[in-house]
């Protein structure tokens, strides 16, 4: 449907807008500044801030721009004497509430409310904080709610809702209703971070964020491998102020060298040995028509929503593990033999994009000959940390390619981290694997609003697959729930917990929005145009890996125990 | 346009709940609504501090607000109504009502909720099984209310009149509850343009010693000295009288302060924050001319709903009219 276009007038610019846009949209697509802290474009507009007010010429009073909706020939003002008092002390008031720790914040002082004050000239210390001594939640070993940092704007409250969970909510404390965590929030929190991502002061962060984030550097006895996942190249130089999906692969190598960590892979490499494992996988099945759909386990916060939450689905999911956990336990075993190492001597620290990866790390499950894969998993917001903490800037740095053999992916690899990618990667293998040809783009029929969820019917030799791919929890419930009525509808799902996929995960740097998660996924996507090698069964290194290791240890590091 | 609309317009009936808004204005708006259902309710929510005149209307002349509501009712087609009610004035008139709206498409509700569960937003949350919080306006209830039909809220008194309209033994009264301390308190009906002098002195309720009263509710009624009673009462129509030498104005601060701050939804800063901010400097009595300048001007222009916006109105003129701030000065010198 096409919406009517008018013509409204921002501080004297006149600036187009669609019927039932916002202020605050129309505002913002113009280029004009209107301060808000609240409202965040994935979720509804809340008007709780009480800082986008406006005022509009021939009306009396403030109007909040992020609800108001504009009218042909309005006349909007940003600012006046009246608007910047209305700021200031409603700025204070926010203040109030939100007890600073400023030097260990996710926001690392791109920080909204920080910007605002200096803006508005606000006393940050006018009122005395209010929730001093709040308690701090932990939910697994994931990540933290600081209520004395919560400015109860609900916005985690809407997101965690929308991806089909809803363990934040609000309790009356004395006479206050506040943000807190439902009863058993423990036990049904799924750990995808989103409430980190839409939180506009820095209540939530990850576990150790960023307290412990030199934890992984400090054991000088171990040899220290590190491994970084396919959407922190296109995110991490945001922390750097380049524009987001800047591709910076090789900066980011060379970064962490710097840091001290001698050797450096491409978790995009344990992708690759995924995407071959899982297109065999959905052969099997299929062969078998056993335990279909096949759905995707890469993502953790999608396995615990299922075991959690749809635990009769639990069979449909691959055994294959995650990507970083193949690296990991290849690294202890087929790389540590070839370096003459134990696996017992080495540290493995994965940089995610993902908090849920924290957890994933911990499971008893995915342990290889007793060992755990993974050692340390830090967000792509903490290696930003220790970048900056041991001066090593990203835009100074000189580019360094990552260690071989484990250390150059195929295109395939690389797209993992954006919604789709784990699919089309797969069902490219799971082509040749059957036909031996690698076949051409797959057609997607685009169902949600802003591709959340993707449905394919696809040839390939004689197989005939019915595919989805899904982003965010919330809509992957409308699937299962569709499933629960029809069995049959798919053979192959992927889901991603987040927004977008990875590039939008829980570790990811702030902002995050939809135009920052398409610019991420974009450049994923550039980098696999420019590969020489895009299909993961053409990647060398694999059959280097098969070569060397026998059928059941390969087994053993690529699949999760049943 | 309609026989009975027409009549409430030359009446120049208004609301009763308190905004006092044009019941004319609003029947025609939601005439004009077009829409397959549309929903009444009357509104006997009532719970700001010393308006009890809803609770006395239903108890004495339950069957004249039911006329009115059935005036709705066939005023608008397809529509059904609720009479939502407070807790106790459900448990109180439960029965008798359930035998005069017997067959009609009239249901009770029992509201959920304190003082701010009876703000028209808030009702079609509560009914809808909502949370108690405000909407987002526009699109007004008139527009988009219970299940995103059109809906027409008015008050018990608002029925109650509109039906005597219809019977065209309309009196241009409304009615008045006088508490506090009154020689004879209750719920009196009385001409609607009567100053609250004459309202005290009809009623035998003018003090003899030395008072001031607040005028249109117990929670953001204003504060009038005796010099300034020549004027109608605003608001739902209360009246309560204090004895200045016996009222210890910080606790009359402080029962508003509080009274607020239990019964706001939270959700909107200025509300939230300020009148916590208000509590605080009224308990620890340190009055800052300053900061309350400011809070109650975000109060009062950022609030989010009609609770906020008027939140102010009490502590701002019992401050000024007692001299609190100056007082306070003194006391700090």
């Amino acid at each position: 449907m096409r919406k009517k276009r008018i013509e409204i007038i921002i501080d004297a610019k006149k600036c187009t807008a669609f019927q039932k846009e916002t202020i605050l949209e129309v505002a913002s697509r113009n280029g004009i500044e209107i301060p808000s802290l609240c409202y965040h474009p994935d979720l509804t507009a809340k008007a709780h801030c009480r800082l986008c007010l406006v005022e509009i010429e021939g009306r009396s009073g403030f109007f909040p721009a992020c609800t108001t909706q504009v009218e042909k020939g309005m006349k909007v003002i940003t600012d006046s004497p009246g608007l910047r008092r209305a700021r200031q002390v409603n700025l204070e008031l926010i203040f109030s509430q939100h007890q600073e720790e400023c030097f260990d914040c996710v926001w690392n002082f791109n920080c909204q409310m920080l910007n605002l004050a200096k803006k508005y000239n606000v006393e940050i210390t006018h009122f005395q904080d209010r929730k001093k001594g709040y308690p701090v939640f932990q939910f697994g070993p994931a990540l933290i709610f600081d209520s004395s940092k919560c400015v109860d704007c609900r916005a985690c409250i809407e997101v965690c809702k929308n991806q089909g969970v809803g363990v934040l909510g609000i309790k009356k404390n004395q006479s206050f209703w506040e943000v807190m965590p439902l009863e058993n929030f423990e036990e049904k929190c799924c750990y995808c971070g989103q409430c980190i991502i839409h939180c506009p002061v820095g209540a939530f962060e990850a576990v150790g964020e960023f307290e412990k984030v030199e934890k992984p550097l400090l054991d000088k006895s171990k040899t220290i491998v590190f491994q970084f996942a396919p959407a922190v190249r296109v995110s991490i130089g945001e922390e750097f102020n380049f524009s987001p999906g800047t591709i910076l692969t090789e900066k980011l190598v060379a970064g962490i060298r710097k840091l001290g960590g001698g050797v450096v892979f491409d978790t995009s490499v344990g992708a690759d040995f995924t995407t071959f494992e899982e297109a065999k996988e959905l052969i099997e099945r299929l062969k078998e028509r056993k335990n279909l759909p096949l759905f995707t386990s890469c993502c953790p916060a999608w396995v615990r929503f299922v075991e959690i939450y749809y635990p009769e689905f639990i069979p449909n999911l691959t055994t294959v593990r995650s990507p970083h956990m193949i690296l990991g336990g290849l690294v202890k075993s087929f790389w540590a033999r070839r370096q003459k190492i134990e696996a017992e001597k080495i540290v493995v620290v994965s940089i995610m994009p993902c908090v849920a990866k924290k957890y994933e790390i911990k499971r008893e499950d995915l342990k290889v000959n007793n060992l755990f894969p993974v050692d340390y998993v830090l967000t792509t917001r903490e290696l930003a940390f220790l970048f900056k903490k041991y001066k090593i800037d990203l835009r100074k740095i000189a580019p360094s390619q990552a260690d071989i053999p484990l250390g150059i992916p195929s295109g395939a690899g690389v797209i993992y981290g954006a919604s789709g990618g784990v699919m089309e990667a797969a069902l490219r293998t799971f082509s040749y694997l059957t036909t031996r040809k690698n076949f051409n783009k797959i057609k997607f029929q685009n169902l949600g609003k802003n591709e959340e969820i993707k449905t394919a019917k696809i040839k390939i030799g004689a197989y005939s697959l019915r595919a989805a791919t899904v982003n965010g929890l919330g809509n992957a419930v409308k699937i299962l729930q569709e499933l629960k009525k029809k069995p049959d509808l798919y053979d192959y799902i992927e889901v991603m917990a987040c927004p977008g996929g990875c590039i939008g995960g829980g570790g990811q740097p702030l902002p995050v929005s939809p135009q920052i998660r398409k610019e991420r996924a974009e450049s994923l996507y550039q980098i696999y145009k420019t590969k020489e090698i895009r299909f993961a069964h053409e990647n060398p290194v694999l059959k280097e890996v098969y070569d060397a290791l026998s059928p059941q240890e390969i087994i053993s590091i690529t699949h999760r125990k049943e | 346009m309609n026989e009975i609309i027409k009549k409430m317009k030359k009446a120049g009936l208004k609301g009763r709940s308190g905004g006092g808004f044009p019941t004319a204005l609003k029947w025609e708006i939601f005439k004009k609504q077009r829409a397959r259902k549309k929903y009444i309710i009357c509104n006997a929510a009532e719970g700001e501090p010393g308006v009890i005149k809803d609770g006395y209307i239903l108890e004495k002349f339950p069957q004249v607000v039911v006329e009115g509501i059935k005036i709705a009712l066939r005023t608008f087609k397809n529509s059904n109504a609720f009479i939502y009610l407070k807790e106790d004035y459900y448990q109180r008139f439960k029965e008798n009502l359930q035998k005069i709206i017997l067959g009609l498409p009239i249901s009770l509700f029992c509201k959920k909720g304190g003082y701010l569960a009876g703000e028209e937003s808030v009702i079609l949350n509560v009914i809808e099984g909502k949370d108690p919080e405000p909407r987002i306006k526009p699109p007004f209830p008139l527009q988009v209310g219970l299940w995103g039909c059109p809906t027409l809220i008015n008050n018990v008194e608002t029925f109650y009149y509109i039906a005597k309209i219809n019977r065209g033994e309309y009196n241009f009264c409304r009615f008045y509850s006088i508490s506090g301390e009154a020689k004879n308190k209750g719920v009196f009906e009385l001409p609607e343009n009567y100053s609250i002098e004459q309202i005290l002195k009809e009623t035998g309720n003018f003090p003899g010693f030395d008072f001031f009263v607040q005028a249109g509710g117990g929670a953001v009624g204003e504060i009038l000295l005796p010099h300034e009673l020549n004027q109608p009462v605003r608001g739902s129509g209360a009246i309560i009288i204090y004895n200045k030498k016996k009222t210890d104005p910080f606790d009359l601060l402080k029962k508003w302060a509080s009274f607020f701050m239990q019964e706001n939804c939270d959700r909107c800063l200025p509300c939230r924050e300020g009148i916590f901010r208000i509590w605080e400097m009224i308990e620890n009595k340190k009055l800052d001319k300053e900061n309350l300048d400011n809070l109650f001007f975000v109060l009062e222009n950022t609030s989010f709903c009609g609770l906020g916006r008027s939140a102010s109105i009490p502590f701002k003129s019992l401050i000024q009219k007692l001299n609190l701030l100056e007082n306070n000065e003194k006391k700090k010198n």
